[in-house]
Formats: structure tokens, C-alpha cells, sequence
């Protein structure tokens, strides 16, 4: 059974699925692509950013990684374009297309 | 050894789960299945199997037992008939699109309404697009048979997907006949272990199943299903082969009977081709070039060889023991023809709609599908296509 999820995206062939959509193996959501659902990306602008970190926690797909104390860039391959953070930020550190 | 016994449909089809001792049997009654279920029971009961037996709520529910059981890495099965099947319907789906190789045995009987217990095949035809395979037995025999390789289409790793078990409500689920049967060694070694490579309760592998797929996963999910479709009949094959082998029983994906130099064929499914086999050993008394394609393997449809079978026929009538209200006819003469068709076939061809709710097929009937059929090569003319058969006018 085929069971490479990291195969999983909008250019898998049905040869690529597994049988049954079944996934086998734990801890597997990171290993899938979901963030080529969305059609726009929110931009992160660091000379605006205070790294008060309000944006990190309303992030429904932890989509912003924090190190030190600081976050770095949006990881892409989770993020579906919601534009909650956009909303968070109060200093416009963070722009989407279509989110004022 | 074999043994010869007298059996019901349903008692032989209890024997043969008697004898494959399956892992988890949910049920729920109803006519004309219940027995299967019911004599099940008892060999639990007796401890004559290590089953585990859920009497439930429902049919939905029963469905969703066997495949959360299967699921889990149980082999599981259950048992319905018509409106039983009906409320099983979404279950049916979730079985066959998992993937999930569990057992049906299916004792057909009327849909309502009007409400009606005896025997047609509405139930299973309805569900003939749900992913399973299905497969039909003429007689108790068949049916035990049927059975007893069932797991191991369903379970073959080129395939892994449902399985039902289909007879005719009373005609053979109730009617006793001789019947033999394999010992139970026999049969344990015949249908193995199941050992399932990912499983629920596999604590080395956790698995999801069953996860939600957006549109762009949908269609390329579906054809990868189909995929396990297209490896059926070379399964069946294999699997008949083997069986052939322990019991002398030869099976196919469908049976001739008399077709080597047949002109004229009918096409059915189930218990009324006894009965048609005798008014063909009348007619070819006669001299009468008659023959019969008894269908076994509904689901896949297997149509490019029904075509070759089909190839030198002057006439066929394909006889549907269930409506589809197309008005042109039932779901099997649907296949035929449409297999006819791509074959290029030259054949006249008919519909009907036979057997419904109980109907009594006699002889004496399938002579006269027969009859018609030969005035309709020598008229050289279908003329209605959709018919009734031993309907009061």
C-alpha cells in the first residue's frame, strides 16, 4: 500500500494516493502540503515588526515559528491564507492581498 | 471428505461462517436473512467459534460494526436482505471507498412497496454502484460455495474491497436441498489467516481512516478505487481455480449452459436459471438451438466476455428480476446490451422485467421467452424491447 503522504498535492495522480485515503503512521499532518489550498499568501514586512507575538497564537495552522523569543518567517507548505494574522498585527507588519 | 448433507440456503451459509470463523459478526434481523444470523448465534453459543456476535440496533448500525471491525484488522461480516440493505446504504459506500474487505451475505427480497417479503433482486441491483463486488448463487450450493471463497477475493491484496453474497430470499434461503459439504480443516486452510498490513489496533502504526479529501483528491481517490475493481475478475478466477481444487466445483465469472451452438440465449441472474436449464433441456429435446449465460459475477460487470459468449446468438433475452424505471428495461439488460453494443454485437435483443416480489418463474415461462425469441429471428425484429414476463395484462 502506498502510504508516502509527503506524495499528497494538487499534481498527485491517482497512482500516488493511498489505497482507501488511508494514512498510515502518526504525527503525519506536517508532512502534508496542505498550503496549496489557498490562492494568496499573507507577507510578513520585519522592518514593521515589534515581535509582540499577538499574530503567533491565532495562527489555526501554527503556520508562524517562534525561536528565541522572535518569529520568523510564515511557513508556506501549512498556511492556507486565512489572514487572521493580518488582523493581529497592530503595527501592519503583515499584508494580504484582499485583508484590510 | 466431503458430506453430504440437507440444507437451507441460510443454514449453509451459517456452516460456511461456522467454518471460517470470522473475527466479528454484527447483526440485525430481518426476513428472509435472519436465519443466517440467527444460526450463527448458536455456534457461538455452543462455542463452536471464537466470533465475536453484536446483536444491534439497526442495519445502519450493524454495517458500521462490521466496518469499524474490519477497519480495526478484524474480519468481519454481515448479514440483510431489502430494506435492511437500504438502511445500510451510506455504510455501503464508506465500506467499499475504505477499501475495507469485509462480507455480506445478502438473502435478496423485494424493496417496498408495496411491502412484500419473497424474493427479487431490487435490493442488490440498487446497490449495484456502491463498490462492492457482487456475486450470485442459483442454488444452495452455490450459495455455501460462494461463501466460503468469498474472504479470499475480497481480502487479495490486488483488490481489498467488499464482498456480497448474494441468493434468492426463500427460493434458496429457505428451500432445503442436498448439498456438500467441505470439512471444516478443508475450508479453515482455504481461506487463511487474515493479516492485514495497516489496521487500527496496530499499536506499532497508528492509522487514520476514512479522512475528509477536498476536490482536488476526490476523483484521482475514486479511480484509484476503480483500480481495485479492474483486478476482480482475474482474482475470482484464481480464486475458483483453487477452490476447484478442494471440492471439484468448477466456478467462472459466469456460467454457459448449453451456449456451445446456442442461436437463441437468455441472460439472469440467480434461482429462476434452474429453472430456465430445464425448459432448455426440453427445448433441445426438441432440437432447438437454446442456451442460458447464468451471471455469478455481477459487480465487476464482466462484459467483454458476456460479449464473446454472446458473439454467435441470433437473439438474446436478458431477464431483470428488478425495475431500474428507465423505461427501457432493468440494470442487467442494461449491461448486456451495453456490452453487446461495444462488441459490435449483430444480435436482437430483449428486456425483461421478471420474478418481482416472489413471482413464481415457472418452466413453462422460460419456454415461452424462448417462443418469443424465435419469432423474433424469424421476423428479424426485436419489436418491444421492454417487456413483462408472466405479468397479468
Amino acid at each position: 500500500m502506498a502510504t508516502d503522504i509527503t506524495k499528497l498535492g494538487v499534481k498527485a495522480t491517482w497512482k500516488d494516493l493511498t489505497e482507501g485515503m488511508i494514512i498510515a503512521g502518526a504525527g503525519t499532518s506536517k508532512d502534508f502540503n496542505t498550503g496549496e489550498w489557498s490562492t494568496e499568501k499573507p507577507e510578513f514586512i520585519e522592518e514593521k515588526c515589534k515581535q509582540c507575538l499577538l499574530c503567533v497564537p491565532v495562527c489555526p495552522d501554527s503556520c508562524i515559528p517562534v525561536k528565541d523569543m522572535k518569529r520568523g518567517a510564515f511557513d508556506y507548505g501549512h498556511c492556507k491564507g486565512c489572514g487572521i494574522c493580518v488582523k493581529a498585527c497592530p503595527f501592519g507588519a503583515i499584508t494580504m492581498e484582499g485583508v484590510k | 471428505m466431503a458430506k453430504r448433507d440437507r440444507l437451507s440456503g441460510n443454514e449453509a451459509v451459517a456452516i460456511a461462517l461456522r467454518q471460517i470463523n470470522p473475527d466479528v459478526f454484527p447483526a440485525f434481523p430481518i426476513t428472509p436473512s435472519t436465519e443466517i444470523p440467527q444460526y450463527f448465534a448458536s455456534f457461538v453459543a455452543n462455542g463452536q467459534v471464537d466470533t465475536e456476535f453484536i446483536p444491534v440496533e439497526s442495519e445502519h448500525s450493524s454495517m458500521s460494526a462490521a466496518i469499524g471491525a474490519s477497519a480495526a484488522g478484524a474480519r468481519s461480516l454481515t448479514a440483510t436482505s431489502s430494506c435492511g440493505l437500504a438502511y445500510m446504504w451510506e455504510e455501503l459506500y464508506i465500506a467499499a471507498s475504505n477499501r475495507l474487505p469485509l462480507a455480506l451475505a445478502l438473502v435478496n427480497r423485494a424493496l417496498s412497496g408495496p411491502i412484500n417479503i419473497n424474493c427479487d433482486h431490487s435490493d442488490s441491483m440498487g446497490a449495484r454502484d456502491a463498490g462492492w463486488i457482487q456475486i450470485y448463487a442459483e442454488n444452495n450450493q452455490e450459495a455455501y460455495d460462494n461463501m466460503v471463497q468469498a474472504y479470499r477475493i475480497s481480502e487479495h491484496k490486488d483488490v481489498r474491497l467488499p464482498i456480497m453474497i448474494c441468493q434468492d430470499g426463500f427460493i434458496t434461503s429457505h428451500a432445503v436441498e442436498n448439498i456438500e459439504l467441505l470439512d471444516d480443516e478443508e475450508v479453515k486452510n482455504f481461506v487463511g489467516e487474515y493479516n492485514p498490513e495497516n489496521y487500527l489496533l496496530n499499536p506499532e502504526c497508528p492509522m487514520a481512516v476514512g479522512p475528509y479529501s477536498i476536490t482536488d483528491y476526490y476523483m484521482e481517490a475514486k479511480r484509484n478505487q476503480a483500480e481495485g475493481m479492474s483486478n476482480v475478475s482475474r482474482v475470482v478466477l484464481d480464486v475458483a481455480k483453487e477452490f476447484e481444487g478442494i471440492s471439484g466445483r468448477k466456478y467462472g465469472l459466469f456460467e454457459e449452459y448449453c451456449m456451445e451452438d446456442a442461436e437463441r440465449a437468455v441472460v439472469m441472474i440467480g434461482s429462476a436459471a434452474g429453472t430456465t436449464k430445464d425448459a432448455i433441456d426440453r427445448l433441445r429435446a426438441q432440437g432447438e438451438k437454446v442456451g442460458l449465460i447464468k451471471i455469478r459475477l455481477f459487480r465487476p460487470f464482466p462484459a467483454e466476455e458476456i460479449a464473446e459468449a454472446l458473439k454467435n446468438v441470433k437473439a438474446v433475452a436478458i431477464m431483470d428480476r428488478a425495475e431500474s424505471y428507465t423505461n427501457h428495461g432493468g440494470p442487467l439488460g442494461a449491461d448486456v446490451m451495453a456490452a453487446m453494443f461495444r462488441a459490435r454485437s449483430q444480435a436482437l435483443a430483449v428486456n425483461y422485467v421478471y420474478g418481482l416480489g416472489g413471482r413464481d418463474v415457472r418452466v413453462e415461462d422460460m419456454e415461452s421467452v424462448f417462443e418469443d425469441l424465435k419469432k423474433i429471428v424469424k421476423d428479424n425484429d426485436a419489436g418491444e424491447t421492454y417487456r413483462y414476463l408472466g405479468i397479468r395484462e
